[in-house]
């Protein structure tokens, strides 16, 4: 059996071939204003590496913000479904699994088998999501690659007072005025979005072992802070970022 | 007085209420040490009744520091509406 | 990143000649250190005398020092002269020759009392930084309030974001807003960020930027009109502050409310500085007896 999962982020588009339960190929593209067109990309990308056509995909399923807008997908999955199923695959051992996007943020709780139990999110403010971080390194003028681990080699941690995306622009460039290292800048950044997402943790309970997926956990700087405030240890599997199309090509294979 | 702490943000409302009116009869406030985070303080307010308000530090940020008694599902009573026997507080969220 | 003047203003001071304020039994001061902007009010037995109005500096004992500076220019009158003086503003803690500190929102109610009757019950006070909406009574008193200052969403702040995304100068955004056929949808995203990333999908769609500039101004509109929801709105509505200014989110709140705003005579981003006077007055009067 082949399944796809496309999974339809806010900033990026990511695809997943499967063939019984191996990885064939993946895809990836930037959401542009056309979202069905960067999803046809992707979709392509992934078809031409794994060697395929689209007649000879079983079934395909899509997640994400966008899932509506996938014109490849039979069917989809919520962004916490496939998040949960993957996350069960790549690391089984995790009851609590962070799940941080551009524009969301996401706890979920689940019974170690793939279901979920209970769920949280961060939405609608840039302030609880990856975008914050985005915003924060263009406001230093360092490269999002660059950013996180520029933090883990502060010597300072300071206080961040303002708890909004534009707002804490403005702070950025005061405290750089103020001739105040990047470095400690960059984690205080990093320690303010820490925050927010462990008190959203939180409110579904911190059951061990704690995954996290999603684009932001290639950042070390936010990694650090998380688990700093989490006072634990995370699991960070490979291909992170993948997880949630992985789920979704998951959830095609299990229907 | 109706006094509403906090903020609305992109993702929702989330104000505290006190209704000072209820402060003005009441000795024992119980929202001091009925808040695990200390977020209430009892003060002298610009027409000099003594009232229950959130200290500054805590407006921009009462959803993240309450999140821990609201937990998602089987939320419990709040410790603040529970400690206050006036009734001078409700939540937005 | 462009540097923050969210709403253009001039600097200025008045007085009024025809007041001889020497021998007056109660002279009070108000001084307002706001986020972007300060002011500062006399009065002399209750009649407005002086005011000014001055930006905020980085420094908010300076800030506060500038604006009276500036209110007593001319007038022959000393900080001595003037019997009681108090603070509001977000920096009001932090004015040094204040008498007394008081919240800003109670300084807007009552000044809001003063400045447009004491018929007004709602006031709603946009400012750079911030959303403040205020229910009072007929003494200026006030009974509901709140405030928005964690988010940039309907305040100045984020009106500039999107001056500076479409090139186009703030004090032309409320012209600008009108000047389309048919009114659009609103924004969808509240936030900021999110919003900016529409506008530019808009743009791209080929709208021109005279409608994302409506569809911003009435979805700043809709989001203050739910803020002020919260507190219930109760004629007379009065509307201060700098976005106050800006007829396209202002003519939307009315449509929204259906109810006009009261106009002021007096320059309304004065405010809180004049009720912070009257309290000066009032608690003279106390200190007194
Ligand atoms: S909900 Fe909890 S943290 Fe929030 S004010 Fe009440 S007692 Fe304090
Ligand atoms: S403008 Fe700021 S606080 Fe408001 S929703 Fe966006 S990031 Fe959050």
């Amino acid at each position: 059996m082949i399944t796809a999962g496309i999974d339809m982020g806010a900033r990026s588009i990511r695809v997943l071939i499967l063939k019984d339960g191996e990885v064939l190929a993946r895809g990836e593209s930037t959401a542009g204003f056309d979202t069905a067109e960067s999803a046809e990309l992707a979709f392509n990308e992934a078809l031409e590496k794994a060697g395929i056509t689209k007649d000879q995909l079983d079934k395909i399923v899509a997640t994400g913000a966008g899932r509506e807008s996938a014109p490849q997908a039979t069917d989809t999955v919520t962004d916490v479904g496939a998040a949960a199923r993957g996350a069960h695959e790549v690391a089984p051992q995790a009851r609590t699994i962070i799940d941080i996007g551009a524009e969301e943020g996401r706890a979920i709780k689940t019974n170690g088998n793939g279901k979920v139990m209970d769920f949280a999110v961060n939405e609608k403010c840039a302030a609880g999501a990856g975008s914050f971080t985005e915003a924060m390194s263009r406001a230093l003028e360092v490269e999002l690659e660059e950013f996180g681990a520029l933090s883990l080699e502060s010597t300072e941690s300071i206080p961040m007072n303002a708890q909004c995306a534009v707002f804490a622009e403005s702070e950025v460039v005061s405290l750089l005025h103020a001739k105040t290292p990047k470095q400690d800048i960059a984690r205080a950044v990093h320690d303010a979005i820490a925050d927010r997402i462990v008190s959203m943790v939180r409110r579904v309970g911190i059951e061990p072992e704690i995954a996290l997926i999603g684009a932001v956990s290639r950042n070390p700087g936010f990694v650090d802070a998380l688990k700093r405030g989490l006072e634990r240890d995370v699991i960070i599997p490979d291909d992170a970022e993948f997880v949630g199309a992985l789920g979704a090509a998951l959830v095609a294979t299990d229907e | 007085m109706k006094a509403n702490y906090g903020y609305m943000d992109g993702s929702g409302e989330y104000y505290i209420t006190i209704d000072t009116d209820h402060c003005n009869n009441c000795s024992h406030h119980g929202c001091i040490t009925g808040c695990p985070k200390g977020m209430f303080q009892v003060i002298t307010d610009d027409y000099d009744d003594e009232v229950a308000e959130i200290k500054e530090e805590f407006r921009k940020k009462i959803k993240y520091d309450c999140a821990d008694c609201k937990p998602t599902t089987d939320r419990p009573p709040l410790p603040c509406q529970a400690a206050c026997t006036p009734g001078a507080i409700t939540h937005s969220w | 990143m462009a540097e923050k003047e969210f709403w253009r203003w001039k600097e200025y001071n008045w007085h009024d000649e025809n007041i001889d304020w020497h021998g007056c039994d109660a002279i009070t001061a108000g001084v307002d250190v706001g986020s972007v902007s300060s002011q500062a009010v006399i009065l002399v037995d209750g009649k407005l005398y002086a005011f000014a109005t001055t930006r905020t500096g980085s420094d908010s004992p300076k800030s506060a020092q500038k604006a009276m500076d500036w209110a007593l220019e001319d007038t022959g009158m000393t900080l001595d002269d003037i019997h009681y003086k108090v603070g509001t503003g977000y920096g009001r803690v932090n004015v040094p020759f204040a008498d007394r500190a008081i919240t800003e929102i109670a300084c807007h109610a009552r000044g809001g009392n003063f400045m447009y009757g004491n018929s007004v019950r709602t006031i709603l006070d946009m400012g750079g930084q911030d959303c403040k909406a205020i229910h009072c009574d007929e003494r200026g008193k006030v009974t509901n309030f709140l405030m928005n200052d964690k988010c940039a969403a309907g305040t100045g702040r984020g009106m500039e974001v999107f001056a500076n995304l479409l090139s186009v100068p703030i004090e032309d955004i409320g012209e600008l807003s009108f000047q389309v056929e048919k009114e659009p949808e609103p924004v969808s995203s509240t936030c900021v960020v999110f919003a900016k990333t529409e506008a530019s999908a808009l743009l791209r769609k080929g709208w021109p930027k005279n409608k994302v500039i409506a569809a911003y101004c009435n979805a700043m509109a809709h989001r203050v009109v739910t803020l002020l929801e919260r507190i219930g709105v109760e004629k007379d509505f009065a509307i201060t502050g700098g976005i106050g200014k800006n007829i396209g989110v202002v003519r939307r709140i009315e449509k929204e409310l259906g109810i006009t705003a009261l106009k002021a005579d007096g320059d309304t981003q004065t405010a809180g500085a004049l009720g912070a006077a009257l309290f000066g007055k009032a608690l003279l009067e106390k200190s007194r007896k």
